[in-house]
């Protein structure tokens, strides 16, 4: 009880941290949010499609594919600023990292989580892995996650032996 | 030894069937605050966490690793850490408290904070925090939808009636895990069919799950498992890395996911390392939020039966859901596993969540029956429906669901049975027949469904999974069948992942198939009149049960026509010699015609003169008009009686023997239970009455306790006295009546 202080103290120096800057903005919503109904002009398919085109008629007369209804990494970055903005910094990081890993094939992300589970790359596999990702898709947030995972896995013996 | 009657049949109630045990902590048989769980603690030098709970950074498993890393805001951590537990508590339970300012300092709190908050809090202050930590305003929830035959046909009937009744989200599962993609493909087209918004999952292994939902067969996944150790991680075939990174993965595919954590899971697998089942959830929790999870399926899910087990288990579970509504993460609360064999026990778990409403308030309503159910779960069924609506009904509280009349499920479950039927035809999947679609409209599980050969359905599944074919190829089957509109909602489902807006904590879809999520509707609970109440068409449609009947037809049974042999002839004056007044209600054999019971008034009339003639004592009919309450009618009659013996009579059947000498209130024998008097009892009490009348002793007229009646009848009961009392005369004084008739 020694270390109690009141929470109006801590609400005060926590209203300090860079963090905690714009808190008043944690309870509305971004302003483009929904972006279905916000900002339906400007979204976009992953094949680069806008969204206008991607209607009834045009599934039946089979001019629609999977990718026109897979997800743009723009829409995910733009859902990673408003998670920011709203509160949610670890959402928005999963969203910055699911932005990167749009343009990853489906058998490769796949590849990627079988090779991150528990002893199934050595530490210079996650390496040459997080390099690639880096390197051929400019996933820079992943591989710094993929690195960080490789040193883990090192000291608490979960790398394949 | 000798047996008590009553403890023998306490040994065979329900609740007896559970297990109980005393805690173990060694064996983590502990759901909370075990002696062996870490005191709070965390040291920061030069922006890294080097101790944290005791434990220094050198000793920190993964998990730790993890926690410190990605889960933990070092901004506000030394703060956080530095305000009393107890104070965190009163926060939590105080309206006054907006969750915001909660939520920025729990984002610095350790796993053995986190669990210390909990300490100082009691379940009805738990549901306080929880109402409002809660991060979307509107209560929703999810259904399992399975069948034990892995039927197409119920599976999408199923779904769409599930949807139809309002839930958000609608999980299925395998029993033979090739067959997850028609599973996955049934639930879509009912779901769709039912409503279009309704997000859908398949739970089977975590990389087929990906796969199904690349191909846009399910829009959630909830599999991503978490465990509080990291053997028990590790035991689960992941780390808090490759968990993270399967969440991105979703996520770029806009697919909405949450993680599964939950009490028990550690101490099940025999890893729980002496802590207790809450320190652990809590280390869990803080990893589903490193990773990045917008949310979490807690409250033990699969576990349940383990804390309930124990002492304070229930309690532990309502302290896990907090825990994650305070890190900001939405919560699906459990309520699914079966966790007792005792309607009572069950029930009572489920009003710590139902309350104060979680993001979604189960994990998993089985909205079909527990035999079908695949996940073992069922705590609360398809058989409970009803049961359940009331609930909401009873407290006006939105449960996430709402009543639904027979005739629009069954044309909803034959539209989604014929919209499965030719998707099946187009995409040459095995027939499902016009016999098979008729069966699905009316079944309630797979005991009502025909054979069906599984071997060329897993073929198709095979071969369907191995296609190209995805969500677009079924969206054109629909079209080309007639089913525009269900492929309009899939279709919409597609397009809502390019704007990816229901990726965002606690999203989901309203009636209007318009995203709802923490983000454009955040829980704003500061105490009355804030936050979420069901209001206008939403408490209309919770209200409108259909066994609920218009006050009305409550009354028109019991109208008859006036009794013509019924004739007033006159002011009533006192009477003399050993007589019996049979004293009337104002609406007898007038206005209504017959008792609650369901007897004539003219045959009650009749039971009650043959039974004082039968005695040899004279009877004189009277009505008053004053009042309709049976004792004053009773009372009244007594003072104009010669004997001073009189009987009171009200139109329901109620009845009274009074006599003069006694207070209004007193009487010599009430008849209040009308439901249960025949006409011999009526009788009865004619003879009685004469036998008080006549001086001669009386054994009192036996009636059967029905303690039940009351409960059946008592709206009849109120509204057939007020139709009486509406005859009510104040200045009317009691008038002489002529019965025309003669005993045998």
């Amino acid at each position: 009880m020694a270390l109690a202080i009141s929470a109006a103290a801590v609400l005060a120096r926590a209203a300090n941290c860079a963090i905690c800057e714009g808190s008043a903005m944690r309870e509305k919503p971004g302003k483009a949010y929904p972006l279905r109904d916000n900002a339906a002009d400007d979204l976009r398919s992953f094949s680069e499609r806008p969204l206008s085109e991607i209607t009834a008629e045009a599934v039946a007369k089979g001019e629609v594919s999977g990718d026109d209804l897979r997800t743009h990494a723009d829409a995910l970055r733009q859902q990673a600023r408003i998670a920011r903005e709203a509160g949610y910094p670890q959402l928005a990081g999963n969203f910055s990292r699911a932005a990167e890993l749009a343009s990853v094939p489906n058998d490769e992300l796949l590849k990627i989580y079988e090779l991150l589970r528990p002893e199934r790359a050595t530490h210079e596999e996650l390496a040459r892995l997080a390099d690639y990702l880096e390197l051929t898709y400019g996933a820079r947030e992943n591989a710094a996650f993929i690195r960080e995972a490789a040193e883990t896995y090192r000291e608490r013996d979960l790398l394949r032996r | 030894m000798e047996r008590s009657i009553r403890f023998d049949l306490l040994s065979k109630r329900d609740i007896n069937k559970e297990t109980f045990v005393e805690p173990w902590p060694e064996a983590g048989l502990i759901v909370a605050d075990s002696p062996y769980d870490p005191q709070p603690s965390i040291s920061i030098d030069g922006g890294k966490v080097v101790e944290m709970d005791g434990a220094p950074r050198a000793d920190f498993d993964a998990l730790d690793r993890f926690i410190v890393s990605h889960a933990l805001d070092l901004d506000v951590a030394g703060a956080a850490m530095a305000m009393s537990s107890k104070e965190y508590a009163r926060m939590l339970a105080d309206i006054n408290v907006p969750r915001a300012d909660i939520a920025r300092l729990v984002a610095g709190c350790t796993p053995a904070k986190l669990t210390d908050i909990m300490r100082h809090m009691n379940v009805l202050e738990m549901m306080m925090g929880l109402a409002k930590m809660r991060v979307r305003r509107m209560p929703a929830n999810q259904a399992h939808v399975t069948n034990w035959r892995e039927h197409p046909a119920l599976l999408a009937a199923d779904a769409a009636e599930a949807a139809l009744r309002g839930f958000a989200e609608v999980e299925t599962t395998v029993r033979v895990a090739r067959f997850a993609p028609l599973n996955a493909l049934a639930i879509l087209i009912g779901t769709q069919t039912g409503r279009g918004g309704v997000l859908t999952q398949c739970s089977v292994e975590e990389a087929l799950g990906l796969r199904l939902a690349m191909k846009g067969l399910t829009s959630y996944a909830e599999t991503l498992s978490v465990y509080g150790t990291e053997l028990t991680f590790v035991d689960g075939d992941d780390t808090p890395w490759s968990k993270a990174f399967l969440a991105s993965a979703y996520a770029s595919r806009g697919v909405k996911i949450r993680f599964t954590s939950g009490t028990g899971s550690e101490a099940l697998m025999g890893r729980a390392e002496q802590k207790s089942m809450l320190y652990l959830e809590a280390r869990c929790l803080l990893v589903v939020k490193g990773a990045g999870s917008q949310g979490v399926q807690n409250g033990s899910i699969s576990c349940i039966a383990l804390p309930e087990a124990l002492p304070g288990g229930v309690r532990a579970v309502l302290a896990e859901n907090l825990l994650a509504s305070m890190l900001g993460l939405e919560v699906a609360s459990g309520n699914d596993a079966l966790a007792s064999h005792s309607s009572i026990r069950k029930t009572a778990k489920l009003m710590l969540q139902f309350i104060p409403g979680a993001d979604f308030i189960f994990s998993g309503y089985s909205a079909i029956p527990k035999r079908d159910n695949l996940f073992g779960g069922g705590n609360f069924d398809a058989e409970d429906f009803d049961d359940y609506n009331v609930l909401q009904r009873d407290m006006q509280i939105d449960g996430g669901v709402k009543p639904i009349r027979e005739d629009e499920a069954l044309h909803i479950r034959r539209k989604a049975g014929e919209a499965i039927q030719a998707v099946y035809r187009e995409l040459d999947l095995p027939a499902i027949s016009d016999e098979e679609v008729d069966a699905a409209t009316v079944a309630h599980s797979s005991d009502d469904m025909p054979e069906r050969d599984i071997v060329p359905d897993l073929e198709a599944a095979d071969r369907f999974m191995a296609s190209d074919s995805d969500f677009v190829t079924v969206m054109q089957a629909l079209q080309r069948s007639g089913f525009g509109e269900v492929a309009d909602n899939i279709l919409e489902m597609g397009r809502q992942r390019i704007a990816a807006d229901y990726l965002q904590p606690a999203a989901i879809f309203d009636a209007d198939f318009k995203v709802q999520s923490a983000i454009n509707d955040p829980n704003n609970y500061t105490g009355p009149g804030s936050g979420y109440r069901p209001q206008g068409q939403r408490w209309q449609d919770i209200q409108a049960i259909p066994q609920a009947k218009p006050p009305t037809g409550f009354v028109e049974p019991h109208v008859g026509q006036p009794l013509s042999r019924l004739v007033e002839i006159g002011p009533a004056a006192r009477g003399t010699g050993k007589e019996v007044v049979l004293a009337l209600g104002p609406a007898f054999g007038r206005a209504l015609g017959v008792t609650i019971g369901g007897l004539e008034h003219e045959a009650v009339l009749k039971a009650i003169l043959g039974g004082i003639a039968g005695e040899g004592a004279v009877a004189r009919i009277i009505r008053i008009y004053h009042s309709s309450d049976c004792a004053a009618i009773g009372f009244v009659g007594a003072r104009l009686s010669g004997s001073g013996v009189a009987i009171g009579l009200q139109s329901r059947g109620t009845a009274v023997i009074h006599q003069k000498d006694l207070a209004p209130l007193n009487n010599l024998e009430l008849f209040s239970q009308s439901p249960s008097l025949t006409l011999a009892t009526y009788e009865n009490i004619g003879v009685n009455a004469a036998r008080y009348a006549l001086g001669k002793s009386t054994v009192p007229v036996s009636v059967k306790i029905d303690n039940g009646a009351r409960l059946r009848l008592i709206v009849k009961t109120a509204l057939l006295h007020r139709r009486e009392t509406d005859e009510v005369c104040p200045d009317q004084a009691p008038v002489e009546c002529l019965f025309d008739w003669e005993p045998d």
